[in-house]
């Protein structure tokens, strides 16, 4: 059974956001690391580069497909997680923990309170898998 | 089920099943203006007999003749075993199928190919090729633009001692994907580019080693220069040349990042212009942005050796639209006889080729240059191939000797109006030291004729 941590925000393109002031951490969900099967590799963006929300930011490749990651609020890169690089399998054994991708520095630091509620993002898996 | 296409009765029913009055409605959604419209030139299907008998009357054309000419096809002497092996049917029908791990045998050839072109070059990964050596630069360029992401510039710089048919291929390709191309003189005297003056905003570099005019550019300081202004550097190499001089992956510092080339001198005849083949290696780090089929070797449940496609994220039957290239075709029998060839040859074999192709080369151009009336072109060394200056155009010169039997060599002004009295010519190994004498004795007879 997939986790769906309630301190975090999701995406429905299923990636999760922390927000740490205002510097949010992103990662994959449970459910989207569980789908993808095993993570051989994942391209990440370059520290310094801008993005607006929705776009194409990180790409995860599995033995199965390769799937693009897309920026969940507007801002900054501010840093990347170079593990995974070495230990693409850090997705897989710790989505929410050691397996993050990277951290941006939001321009609107509210922005993260409109995506979707850990409730409502299970509820959106669920409804996937019927 | 039938291998044979489909008959018009099958196309009325298919099209009737899903409500389509024509074919050419089904690209209804593409703008008028992105369509390259009838394909005019093409002229219509020809008969059997009528096809064998023009193709005949043609390959008579290409027998008759001393070829002198080189300018990126080369004619090297090619065992009789590579055609004998390639000729069979395992490898003359078989196509990579699409469950690519049923073919073993294809694959373990094309590992084998991958290995060989990256000892070759002294680069880390091989892809299975790609069409021909001016396609495997475009692609070069396209790689290098995603591959440099600290620099977003879409422009890369392109020496203009490359090979005026290459330079044309990749404006063709890339034009139409927002990357302009800058085409860099090159010297008068040296016929190599010299260091590009401003760094400028480039993407990346593309060099020939040895260039167009068979010279030989600072592959170490531009590699250096390439790496220092954050630009990556494409090596476009001859792969016999490979053999004697230094390889990309040894250039300057860091080594090339990219190196593509023509395979054709490697058991390929010289056929009019095809089928070639281009290869294309790279550094590790960039490799997923590489094109093309990549084989990797693995092992079984049995834990017996295997080998199977990898990396295929990449490319586009997983990556769709943003697969790093559509070229997923490789030149599988072209690949093979390459494979068998370098493998006869061995790394000696090679470097004896490269070493004889080279010497006949200077032999002939201190023949000419005895005779007072013929100077080399360009200063500096050269491989197997040099520009060599006459005191009329090139063009007068050539249909005399053609009539004694000699392809003297390209005329240079068909390509750089500069350089019409200029001729390149290309020696391999297949050349004696008669032919290089027939030679020069024909050109001085057809300068004669011409009043010189």
């Amino acid at each position: 059974m997939a986790e769906f941590p309630t301190e975090l925000r999701y995406l429905k393109s299923h990636e999760w956001v922390k927000q740490e002031g205002d510097v949010v951490i992103v990662g994959i969900s449970d459910h989207a690391q569980d789908a993808l099967g095993d993570v051989v590799y994942v391209e990440l963006p370059e520290v310094g580069a801008e993005f607006q929300a929705g776009d194409e930011i990180a790409v995860v490749e599995s033995v199965k497909a390769a799937s693009d990651i897309y920026a969940p609020v507007a801002g900054t890169v501010v840093e990347v997680n170079a593990q995974l690089e070495d230990s693409p399998e850090l997705v897989n054994e710790a989505p929410y923990a050691d397996g993050w991708f990277f951290k941006i520095k939001v321009s609107d630091s509210t922005a993260v309170e409109s995506l979707l509620t850990a409730k409502q993002y299970q509820a959106l898996c669920e409804a996937e898998e019927h | 089920m039938p291998f044979v296409p489909h008959t018009p009765n099958d196309e009325r029913i298919m099209l009737a099943s899903i409500g389509v009055t024509s074919i050419e409605a089904l690209f209804d959604e593409i703008p008028q203006a992105l369509r390259s419209g009838e394909l005019k030139q093409t002229p219509s299907g020809i008969s059997e007999m009528e096809l064998l008998r023009t193709m005949n009357e043609r390959a008579r054309l290409d027998e008759m003749h001393l070829s002198f000419i080189g300018a990126g096809a080369y004619e090297h002497h090619i065992p009789s075993a590579v055609w004998d092996l390639v000729g069979r049917g395992e490898f003359m029908t078989a196509y990579t199928p699409y469950q690519a791990e049923a073919s073993q045998g294809t694959l373990q050839l094309i590992y084998e190919f991958q290995t060989m072109m990256t000892r070759l070059l002294q680069m880390e990964v091989a892809n299975a090729s790609v069409y021909d050596g001016a396609t495997a630069m475009a692609e070069a360029i396209l790689m290098a633009i995603r591959a440099n992401k600290k620099n977003k510039s879409r422009r890369v710089l392109v020496a203009g001692d490359i090979n005026p048919a290459y330079i044309e291929a990749c404006q063709v390709i890339v034009r139409n994907q927002g990357i302009e191309l800058k085409v860099q003189g090159f010297n008068e005297d040296s016929g190599v580019i010299g260091l590009a003056g401003e760094p400028g905003e480039f993407a990346a570099l593309v060099v020939s080693y040895p260039n167009y005019f068979g010279c030989l550019p600072d592959v170490d300081a531009l590699t250096d220069w390439c790496h220092e202004n954050g630009a990556l550097m494409v090596g476009v190499v001859n792969p016999t040349a490979m053999a004697l001089l230094k390889p990309p992956g040894e250039w300057g510092k860091e080594g090339a990042d990219i190196a593509v080339g023509e395979g054709q001198p490697l058991g390929i005849p010289v056929s009019s212009g095809g089928p070639y083949l281009g290869f294309m290696c790279c550094k590790q780090a960039i490799v997923r942005q590489m094109p093309g089929r990549i084989i990797g070797r693995t092992s079984d449940v049995d834990g017996r050796d295997g080998f199977a496609l990898t990396l295929q994220a990449r490319e586009q039957h997983i990556r769709r639209a943003k697969a790093t290239s559509n070229i997923c075709t490789n030149q599988g029998l072209l690949v093979t006889a390459a494979t068998i060839y370098l493998s006869l040859l061995g790394d000696v074999g090679l470097r004896s080729v490269a070493i004889r192709s080279h010497q006949g080369l200077q032999q002939l151009l201190r023949n000419l240059e005895s005779t007072g009336k013929i100077k080399t072109r360009f200063s500096g060394p050269c491989f197997h191939e040099a520009a060599i200056e006459l005191p009329i155009p090139a063009r007068e010169v050539l249909p005399l000797m053609a009539e004694q039997g000699i392809l003297g060599g390209y005329d240079l002004g068909l390509s750089f109006r500069a350089l019409e009295n200029c001729l390149l010519v290309n020696v391999t190994e297949t050349k004696t030291e008669q032919d290089l004498a027939l030679y020069g004795t024909t050109l001085l007879n057809a300068l004669e004729a011409k009043g010189c």
